[in-house]
Formats: structure tokens, C-alpha cells, sequence
């Protein structure tokens, strides 16, 4: 039976072929926008570390004080004074403070240019933190943060620039006129959004390609390459500033149970509730402890656009269902004397209901197939709109393939629905009689 | 034009008729809201910079660690670049409007206020007035021996320049109804006279519109160490050779640099609202998608009608009605659902507002986006329905007298 329905839908479609193209344009331009915008949506709000979100946190320590923050938010980053100290601390089972620099890369053959490289200062916890996935060696240790070594890691790109992707580890790499030893060499690895950086990239940018010692950097003096924001002025040299109140760390930390995070978080309260014993703090205590879901949320890390553009879609997608109600209203009613006679001829209400519906299935698989072929061209047409560093996440792969069709084929059903249900009530004996 | 009538049909349609009312609700709630949107965006894209647009350039080097000798090194570049044939000016400064790297600092009116009164972009560079094109309305520009090296003066209150020269948005903020010249505002520890102030001149990077215009520029000269790039200035047509020659000039000065920048200031200025435009076109592009098929939906759903109301036509053709009368009869019902439609959707584009002020700080939707918006629609129902009007108009009179 399903076959003959899907035939005589088939015929029907062909009887009006203007009727017809414009559902099937509707639903296609209707699915292809939404989804389009949902490839982009999908890419900026997902998870970038799903092995491990529930076990990660962000920590923030208000040090600015309700004159200098906005409606009781702490500042979005750390002092060098307070991602220290809980550095030390070590209280959670693994912790990295981070901030990114902009070392130069200087090749030892004398005849190639340095390389700007995207790189981080961090903690030895940190690769083991965001299971950094290492092609070779792996990190440094932690007695070799305690040693301040000049140690690094880099990433597989780096490793195929300065070494033509041999065995690197043991090997000198020059940054900036400074040597350090390679440890480990990673895959490239760019988890998107950036969540231990959304502050200094928005959470889309090139994968970094060296990362070393938090307190080698600080030794070096090298400033942050990313944002630095002070309440007032740190005065002149590197120890004012270290020791001032400016802002430009991210500290984050493992725990592995939730009982874990509520003993960090009464951890970072009792911390600051010392710093107001010792007046360096004017005020409460003021701490935060945020998931790496919660962090981006908070961060705004979907751009507006993408929102906005998402909604616009979605509306745009009611309109063109809507618009398929009516045309569909039209061309089931338009067949009212049809209806009749198979009804008079002993069909029931409910292979009518098949009838149609397997008919207004067919316009929405037409309809999906054309949605899936905008969908692709306006994939491709993402990078108009967003960023670059975005637009390259959005894809087309076999999940929006499928939620295309999906999509397209349950809104034509849904708009079947009422027209489907008016020409099951159609009367026989109206029909016979009036023709 | 009699109603009754067309309002006891309608009656009998109630689905198909709320189906165009609804169509057309939507469709007027949406695209009032897009086009508002777009307004926004045009606005920000046409911002004006305060700058010579037309004839600025910018080059950043990559700096390559701290310079003992960074100052006589700058010195011997600009005066390299100085000159390139069509150079009409050359200077390092730290930043451009619509560059995306800022410098900023709080900005108080006495040492010990609390709450700062506004934060602003500070801008670096000898003779950056001259060669950006600034506009200065009041005052006077700075004199050569004001001008100071970035990094002689940091942290050192005693050091810094004690004048600095505003833009006309931060001047009127600080000072209403004031004159500016000669007060003074504090940058942190450090008091800084107003010796004058240029008309216009805009953040790198935006943040409200009332912020936008906070700037101000200070007399000191910055190196490559303090991440400052080169500014050109040449005639427009000039730019593309400038801009070349001005590469390999620095090359030749020192070979191992390598530049993250060579732009000229369209292309700065291009790259910075790149996703507002492409954001506009997108906007556009949908809203002209969603006009499109409520107009197919209203003829589609017209000629259905037509088509079940033949014989009714035909009857009122034979009992005396003229063509022109049909034509009337739909246009008229189209203007009814379109009017109903209109009013839902009014409420609906305040509802979808009201959502976007909350969530992105949107201005509210300006009243006479009502009256344009259900103009729109009314015309393009009456356009769309036209096509079925006109069939149902040729509907011959015998049509009432057959089966």
C-alpha cells in the first residue's frame, strides 16, 4: 500500500508542478537557512572538552573590590599575587595558572626569518588538565616548575618547521635568544572554543604551537600577549608589576568529585577572606568557581550574530511551514470530488490519512533534498558572515546531513497535519452529488 | 466597496483565512525587526574615524625582544620612509581607529575621585594630528620639545608629559558647557593639561556609542619594543607603490624583520566591519527570502480561492457585477487579512524588540518602522493577490449557469 501511495503522491505532484515547486522551494529555503545557521551555532556552543567538562574549573578571586567591578562579577582574570598563591596552595588534585605570550621563534639556520609563534605559559599539570595529546616525549614535571627550567613543548607544525618532524625531544629551541629544552611534542591539538583562553581569543583562534613554564616566564619577564587590565597604576618595572593588582592569568583546576569542588570553593573563600584580614581586600569575599560550560556561557562565547541569525532562520522556517499549510490546503481540497469517490468506494478515514500524508512526505523529502544542497552552499558561504576562525568549524557532516532531512521531512508532516485532516472529513456523498 | 459580504465568506474559511493572517504577522514582525537590525549595522559600518582615510597607510613590524638602541633606530626608519617619493608624512604610532589593538587608561578629574569618570583610549606618535588628518577646533598643537620617548617615562609621573590634546566627545562629557583649554584630568598619578581639541577621533576598538569618541593623544614618541607600528601618509593614488616601497625600504634597513601588517587604512577600516556588512547582507537576504514567499503563499492561496468560488463569480457576473467589481471584491479581502495581520504582527515585532533589548542591548524599534513595515505588506498583498484578482475577473458570466 505504501508503495501505491507514494506513486499516486508522486502522479498528484506532477499534476501541478507550479503548486508543488513552490512547497518544495518553501521547505527547502526554510530548512537550508536554519540549518545553515545552526552548523554555526552548533560549532561555537559545543562542548570543547567533553571527556572532562564536569571535572574542570575555572577560578576567579575578586581583587578589584565593587568600585572597579561591574554588578558583583569578579574580574574575568587573575593577579599575578593571587594565581600564585593558589598555585602554591595546591589544593585541588591538579592546577595550572595560564597567560598567553608572543615569544619569536628564531630558527638556527641563520638565514630564515623568526616565526611569530602563538604560545602559552603553563603549569605541568596543564597537558595532563586538557589531555593534550603528545606524538612524542610528554610534559614537564613538576619539580621542573619548581626549578624554573627552561624547558617546552611544542606542537607537531613547529616540530615539521624546525626539526622536519623528527625526533625532537632533548633538543634546543631558541625563543626570543633563549634556549630551552623540548620535552614533548604534541599533535596539533586546538580545542574550540579556546575555554582556558576565551578572555584573550573569544575563544576562536590558531592552534598555539609552544607552550613553557609558567615561573620560566615569569622569570623572563615576559609580558602577557594577550589582554592586561589594572585599577591603578603598578609603577615602573617588572616586580611593581607582578606585585600590583593587575589582572592577566586564568587559573584553572581539576577536581574529580563534586564534594572536591564545593571543599575548593570554601578553599578560595577562606583565601579571600584572608586577604581582607591582611587589607589587601576592602571587601567580602568575592570568589567563583565555573565549569568550562558555565565559563563560556558566561564569557558570551556564541557570538550575537550567530544567535540573532539563528532565530531570524528559525522564523524564517515558521513562515515557510505556514506557508505550506495553506498550499497544501489548496491542493488536498482541490481533489475533494477524488477523495469522494474512494471514499464512496469503501476507503476509510485512515487510508486517506496515509494517502496524504505519504504525499506530503514525498514534497518533504523533495523538499530536504533541496534544503540539503542550499544547506551545503551556504555552508560554504559561512565564512561570509563570521570570522574566519569560526566559519572553518561549521561543517557539513553526515549528522546535519541526516537532521536536514529530518527536519524537512517532520515540518512537511506537520504541515500535512491540518490539510490532511480536512480531507478526511471530505463528505462522499457531496461530492458524488455535486459532480 | 460593500464588506458584509466579504466578511460572511471569510467566516466560512476561517483557517485559510487566519493561515494568511498569520503568514502575513510573521513576516511583518520579522522584517520590521531585520530592517531595524540592518539600520543598526549601517549605522556602526558608517562611523566616521576623525582620520585622512583615503590616504593613510599603517605597517607593523614583529618585534624581536627589547633594543638597546630603539630610539636611534626608529629615528633612522622614519627618516628612511620620509623619503619615498609621494610620503607626505611618517610616523610610529600605537594605534589607529578601527585597528583592533588599544591602549586605554581610566580617566578622573582629580587625583583622589574615586569612581573613575570615563575610560579612554590614549594615542602615541610624534605629529600623530598632522598626519592622521585630525581635525583641531580649538587650542593648538603640540610644539617639538613637548614630545617625549614612551619608554623613558614609564611609570616616572615626574617624567611624563604634563599636556595632552582631546577629542571633542571626551572634552564635552568631561566639561559641559565648559570651556576644555587649560583645564586639567588625571591619567592615574599623572595630571595632564588640555592644550587643545580635534573634532573627531575614534576608538580602535569599539564599545558604545557614547565611548566611542573618548580619545586622547599625548606627546610621546613610541619604538617597535612598545608593539607601535608605522604610519604612512601619501596621496591616494600613491598608496599601492608607497606602501611596496616602503616594505623594502625597512627590509633594507634591517633584514631579519618580519611584518604582521601591511594594510592600507580602506582595508583597515574594510576588516574591522567585515562581519557587520556580511551580517547586513545576510539580513537582507532573508528578509527579501521571507517577502518572496509570503507573496507566493497569498497567490497560492488566492488562486485556490478562485478556484473554489468559480460558480459564486459567475453568479455575480450574470446578476450584473462588472469585472472591475470582481477585482475589487479580492482586493478589498486581501486588504481586510492583510490589516488584521498587520496589527498581530505590530504587537509581535514589539514582543521579538523587547526579547533583543534584553538579551542585546538594543535600542528600542523607533515608531516609524510601524507605518513603513505595514505599508510594505499591504502592497505586496495587493500585488500578490492582483495575479488571482484578475483570473477570477475572466470568469465568464455562463460559468453560473453550467453543471
Amino acid at each position: 500500500m505504501f508503495a501505491y501511495y507514494l506513486q499516486l503522491g508522486l502522479r498528484s505532484l506532477r499534476r501541478n508542478p507550479m503548486l508543488t515547486a513552490l512547497m518544495v522551494m518553501a521547505i527547502g529555503f526554510g530548512v537550508a537557512a536554519s540549518m545553515t545557521t545552526y552548523s554555526v551555532f552548533r560549532a561555537t556552543s559545543r562542548n570543547p572538552i567533553p571527556q572532562k567538562s564536569d571535572v574542570l574549573y575555572m577560578a576567579q578571586v575578586d581583587n578589584w573590590g565593587p568600585e572597579n567591578t561591574e554588578k558583583g562579577e569578579p574580574p574575568n582574570a587573575l593577579s599575578y599575587i593571587d594565581a600564585m598563591a593558589l598555585m602554591r596552595a595546591k589544593k585541588a588534585s591538579r592546577q595550572t595558572a595560564i597567560y598567553p605570550i608572543g615569544p619569536s621563534v628564531i630558527p638556527e639556520d641563520a638565514g630564515r626569518l623568526p616565526m611569530r609563534q602563538g604560545a602559552y605559559a603553563v603549569g605541568a599539570d596543564f597537558f595532563t588538565m586538557f589531555d593534550a595529546p603528545f606524538i612524542q616525549g610528554g610534559p614537564w614535571t613538576s619539580e621542573d616548575d619548581d626549578k624554573h627550567a627552561s624547558t617546552i613543548v611544542i606542537d607537531r607544525k613547529l616540530n615539521e618547521k624546525l626539526f622536519n618532524g623528527g625526533q625532537s625531544v632533548g633538543k634546543q629551541v631558541n625563543l626570543d635568544g633563549r634556549l630551552f629544552r623540548v620535552t614533548g611534542v604534541i599533535d596539533e591539538w586546538n580545542p574550540q572554543p579556546r575555554f582556558f583562553d576565551v578572555v584573550n581569543t573569544g575563544g576562536f583562534d590558531d592552534a598555539p604551537g609552544v607552550y613553557i613554564p609558567y615561573n620560566r616566564a615569569i622569570d623572563l619577564q615576559l609580558a602577557t600577549n594577550g589582554n592586561n587590565n589594572c585599577s591603578s597604576d603598578p609603577g615602573e618595572g617588572w616586580d611593581n608589576y607582578i606585585r600590583s593588582e593587575c589582572i592577566w592569568n586564568a587559573f584553572w583546576v581539576e577536581l574529580p568529585t563534586k564534594a572536591a569542588a564545593a571543599d575548593y570553593k570554601r578553599f578560595l573563600q577562606g583565601y579571600a577572606s584572608e586577604q581582607q584580614r591582611a587589607g589587601r581586600f576592602r571587601w567580602a569575599p568575592n570568589v567563583r568557581l565555573r565549569g568550562v560550560m558555565e565559563w563560556l556561557d558566561v564569557q558570551h562565547v556564541v557570538p550575537p550574530e550567530s544567535q540573532i541569525s539563528l532565530a531570524v532562520a528559525f522564523g524564517f522556517l515558521i513562515i515557510c511551514l505556514v506557508n505550506t499549510i495553506g498550499l497544501l490546503l489548496a491542493k488536498f481540497m482541490r481533489r475533494a470530488p477524488e477523495i469522494g469517490v474512494r471514499r464512496a468506494l469503501g476507503a476509510s478515514r485512515r487510508t486517506i490519512y496515509a494517502q496524504f500524508l505519504i504525499e506530503a512526505g514525498t514534497v518533504g523529502l523533495a523538499g530536504g533534498l533541496l534544503g540539503l544542497i542550499l544547506t551545503g552552499i551556504g555552508v560554504l558561504g559561512v565564512g561570509l558572515v563570521f570570522p574566519k576562525d569560526i566559519a572553518r568549524l561549521a561543517t557539513l557532516d553526515p549528522s546535519l546531513v541526516l537532521l536536514t532531512l529530518v527536519v524537512a521531512i517532520a515540518a512537511s508532516l506537520i504541515a500535512a497535519f491540518y490539510p490532511t485532516w480536512r480531507a478526511a472529513q471530505v463528505q462522499p456523498a457531496w461530492q458524488l452529488k455535486s459532480n | 466597496m460593500e464588506i458584509r459580504p466579504i466578511l460572511s465568506t471569510l467566516r466560512r474559511h476561517k483557517v485559510t483565512a487566519t493561515l494568511v493572517i498569520l503568514e502575513i504577522a510573521l513576516t511583518c514582525a520579522i522584517v520590521c525587526n531585520a530592517i531595524f537590525l540592518i539600520g543598526q549595522r549601517l549605522d556602526h559600518i558608517d562611523l566616521p574615524s576623525g582620520v585622512a582615510e583615503s590616504e593613510l597607510m599603517q605597517i607593523i613590524p614583529v618585534g624581536i625582544g627589547k633594543q638597546a638602541d630603539s630610539h636611534a633606530r626608529a629615528t633612522a626608519d622614519l627618516a628612511a620612509l620620509r623619503q619615498i617619493p609621494g610620503v607626505t608624512g611618517a610616523t610610529m604610532a600605537n594605534q589607529l581607529p578601527f585597528g583592533n589593538q588599544s591602549w586605554n587608561s581610566s580617566i578622573r578629574l582629580s587625583p583622589d575621585q574615586k569612581l573613575p569618570s570615563l575610560n579612554s583610549t590614549i594615542y602615541y606618535g610624534q605629529d600623530v594630528v598632522r598626519i592622521y588628518g585630525l581635525d583641531l577646533i580649538a587650542g593648538r598643537n603640540f610644539q617639538d620639545d613637548e614630545y617625549k620617548w614612551w619608554d623613558d617615562t614609564a611609570g616616572d609621573d615626574s617624567l611624563s608629559p604634563h599636556v595632552g590634546i582631546v577629542t571633542q566627545a571626551l572634552a564635552r562629557k568631561l566639561f559641559p558647557n565648559e570651556n576644555p583649554l587649560g583645564k586639567t584630568i588625571w591619567q592615574g598619578t599623572n595630571n595632564i593639561q588640555i592644550i587643545g581639541v580635534v573634532r573627531t577621533l575614534t576608538r580602535p576598538n569599539l564599545r558604545d556609542v557614547e565611548s566611542n569618541g573618548y580619545s586622547i593623544i599625548m606627546p610621546l614618541r613610541v619604538t617597535m619594543g612598545n608593539f607601535a607600528g608605522f604610519v604612512l601618509r601619501s596621496r591616494p593614488q600613491d598608496r599601492a607603490r608607497v606602501l611596496d616601497e616602503a616594505v623594502a625600504t625597512l627590509r633594507k634597513q634591517d633584514p631579519r624583520r618580519v611584518f604582521t601588517e601591511k594594510r592600507t587604512y580602506d582595508e583597515i577600516r574594510k576588516k574591522f566591519f567585515a562581519g557587520d556588512r556580511s551580517m547586513t547582507v545576510l539580513l537582507a537576504t532573508v528578509c527579501a527570502a521571507l517577502l518572496i514567499v509570503t507573496a507566493l503563499g497569498i497567490v497560492g492561496l488566492g488562486s485556490f480561492w478562485v478556484a473554489q468560488r468559480r460558480r459564486q463569480i459567475g453568479v455575480r457576473r450574470a446578476l450584473g457585477a462588472r469585472r472591475i467589481d470582481i477585482v475589487r471584491y479580492f482586493q478589498t479581502e486581501n486588504f481586510l487579512l492583510a490589516t488584521i495581520g498587520i496589527a498581530l504582527g505590530m504587537v509581535l515585532a514589539y514582543g521579538i524588540n523587547l526579547l533583543l533589548m534584553v538579551h542585546y542591548e538594543l535600542p528600542r524599534l523607533p515608531f516609524i518602522y510601524l507605518p513603513a513595515g505595514a505599508a510594505l505588506l499591504w502592497l505586496l498583498g495587493q500585488a500578490a493577490v492582483l495575479g488571482p484578482a484578475l483570473r477570477a475577473a475572466s470568469v465568464p458570466p455562463v460559468v453560473a449557469t453550467r453543471g
